[in-house]
């Protein structure tokens, strides 16, 4: 493991409340950069919680606390004087069901650029809409249909229009909560193999049902259990000899 | 996995221990034979013991298949892929000592009725003792107990210097006696054989701490 860089996230002592109730608590864990850390744990562990705390999507569900700290590139996500469409651009995320707006191709990809006031010129529009595309390995299926409605593309590709829609502001980290599991097989493996492209240049956090896939496209992995961080571990490490029992027991289908 | 698939994975595991168990009371059988025919020079002994040597193979091959089928099937991880990987390991180990038994057999049908040497008396106790250790480390495999099997694999410095005592035996003898020496070369390829086939408890010793503990070290350096 790398240790040269330092982490690009570093999570301190985070508790995360939904009204009285403690979903998360002192989850203490580094991101590494451009690695793919992977966040497992049976339903309602607070996996997808404790993502979302990552760009402050909870921000949107009324009655949520959170205490401690997470720091990007040592800032203080939660600090008053954050901007957050600022920091959702530079920590994007990806949802379980593709969710391509109802326009065009290009239009989706262009939409965040033209948000945040990234491009307005049409050759700079080009431009990103065909990095994005392409970093998203669906630049040649869509080049000759970038006027279409995005909805007329198959599942997988909407999910991957998804994701050149979030490259397109230029992200620092990626976000992805279950991006597979809307997909067949074959569209699952082929946003697996994106995923081990993208790490080259970002940062990529992925919470995941599916063990093997957690296997099959992390670094790191982390196991969720009951709102705690049971472990926290390189992979290869965790799917072949875990530190703890539990973790034991959860990847061998013992409980969970 | 759910439970259900956790209770398939045991089922086929399980299936596949009873497997291994049945393969190391052949080679037990093949070891215990083998020494029978070399001490009371029984011709058809030991051609039952070369026989019997396809079938050995046979049931390793068998294993090591639904060991490949259950990975490929239930995808075993941390100490359940720990337990097929060295399921696998040990039931070459196995089949590898069915090759040293059916080579004590097969130079006990070169020797035919060549008068057997003094030296023989230390060549049962090498028989018993390779075949206790073969028996325990099957055992401590299937009770899952690291510290019995590193407690076995220690026992295989007793066959050593019974082996190496052996060997001193045998080239003192050929230097007294020339017209013995092709009688004491067969025996020393026993006596081989026998150590062998402790240093396989030995690998399957490992084995089965690797199973237990995920460190994979040789125990008798």
């Amino acid at each position: 493991m790398p240790d040269a860089e330092p982490p690009i996230i570093q999570v301190r002592d985070l508790d995360f409340f939904y009204g009285p109730s403690l979903a998360l608590s002192k989850i203490n864990l580094d991101i590494r950069r451009r690695q793919v850390t992977a966040l497992i744990g049976p339903s309602g562990c607070g996996k997808s919680t404790f993502l979302r705390c990552l760009n402050r999507m909870n921000d949107t569900i009324p009655g949520t606390r959170v205490a401690g700290q997470i720091l990007l590139e040592g800032m203080d996500i939660y600090a008053p004087e954050v901007d957050l469409a600022h920091l959702r651009q530079r920590v994007g995320m990806v949802f379980q069901k593709p969710n391509p707006f109802p326009q065009t191709i290009f239009d989706n990809v262009v939409f965040g650029p033209r948000a945040v006031g990234l491009a307005r010129q049409r050759a700079d529009l080009d431009e990103i809409v065909e990095r994005s595309l392409t970093q998203a390995a669906l630049w040649d299926v869509v080049k000759d249909h970038l006027d279409e409605d995005a909805q007329s593309l198959a599942l997988g590709e909407q999910q991957r229009l998804c994701i050149a829609r979030m490259l397109a502001v230029k992200p620092e980290v990626i976000l992805m909560d279950e991006p597979c599991s809307a997909l067949d097989p074959i569209a699952t493996l082929e946003i697996e193999e994106l995923i081990a492209e993208l790490k080259a240049q970002y940062t990529i956090v992925i919470v995941t049902h599916n063990m093997q896939q957690a296997a099959r496209v992390s670094d790191e992995t982390g196991l969720f259990w009951l709102g705690e961080l049971v472990e926290f571990s390189p992979t290869q490490r965790m799917f072949t000899r875990p530190e703890q029992q539990l973790t034991e027991d959860y990847i061998t289908g013992r409980m969970g | 996995m759910p439970q259900s698939l956790r209770a398939a994975f045991d089922r086929e595991f399980d299936d596949i221990c009873d497997k291994l168990v049945h393969l190391s009371q052949m080679v037990d059988w093949a070891i215990q034979r083998a020494m029978t025919a070399l001490l009371e020079q029984d011709s058809l002994t030991a051609e039952a013991v070369v026989a019997n040597d396809g079938d050995v193979n046979r049931l390793r091959f068998e294993i090591e298949e639904a060991c490949i089928v259950l990975i490929a099937t239930r995808q075993p991880a941390a100490s359940d892929l720990r337990s097929v990987v060295a399921v696998m390991h040990i039931v070459v180990e196995l089949e590898r000592m069915g090759d040293h038994a059916a080579g004590i057999a097969r130079i006990v049908l070169l020797m035919e009725d060549e008068p057997l040497l003094k030296t023989l008396k230390k060549f049962p106790k090498m028989g018993e003792l390779s075949r206790q250790m073969l028996a325990d480390v099957v055992q401590s495999f299937l009770k899952r107990d690291p510290e019995w099997a590193r407690e076995i694999a220690g026992r295989d410095a007793r066959l050593d210097k019974l082996y190496h005592a052996t060997i001193d035996r045998l080239l003192k003898f050929m230097v007294k006696k020339p017209d013995a020496v092709q009688r004491c070369t067969y025996l020393m390829w026993v006596a081989h054989n026998l150590e062998r086939i402790a240093d396989r408890s030995t690998n399957i010793a490992e084995q089965v701490v690797y199973m237990m503990t995920g460190d994979m070290n040789e125990l008798n350096v």
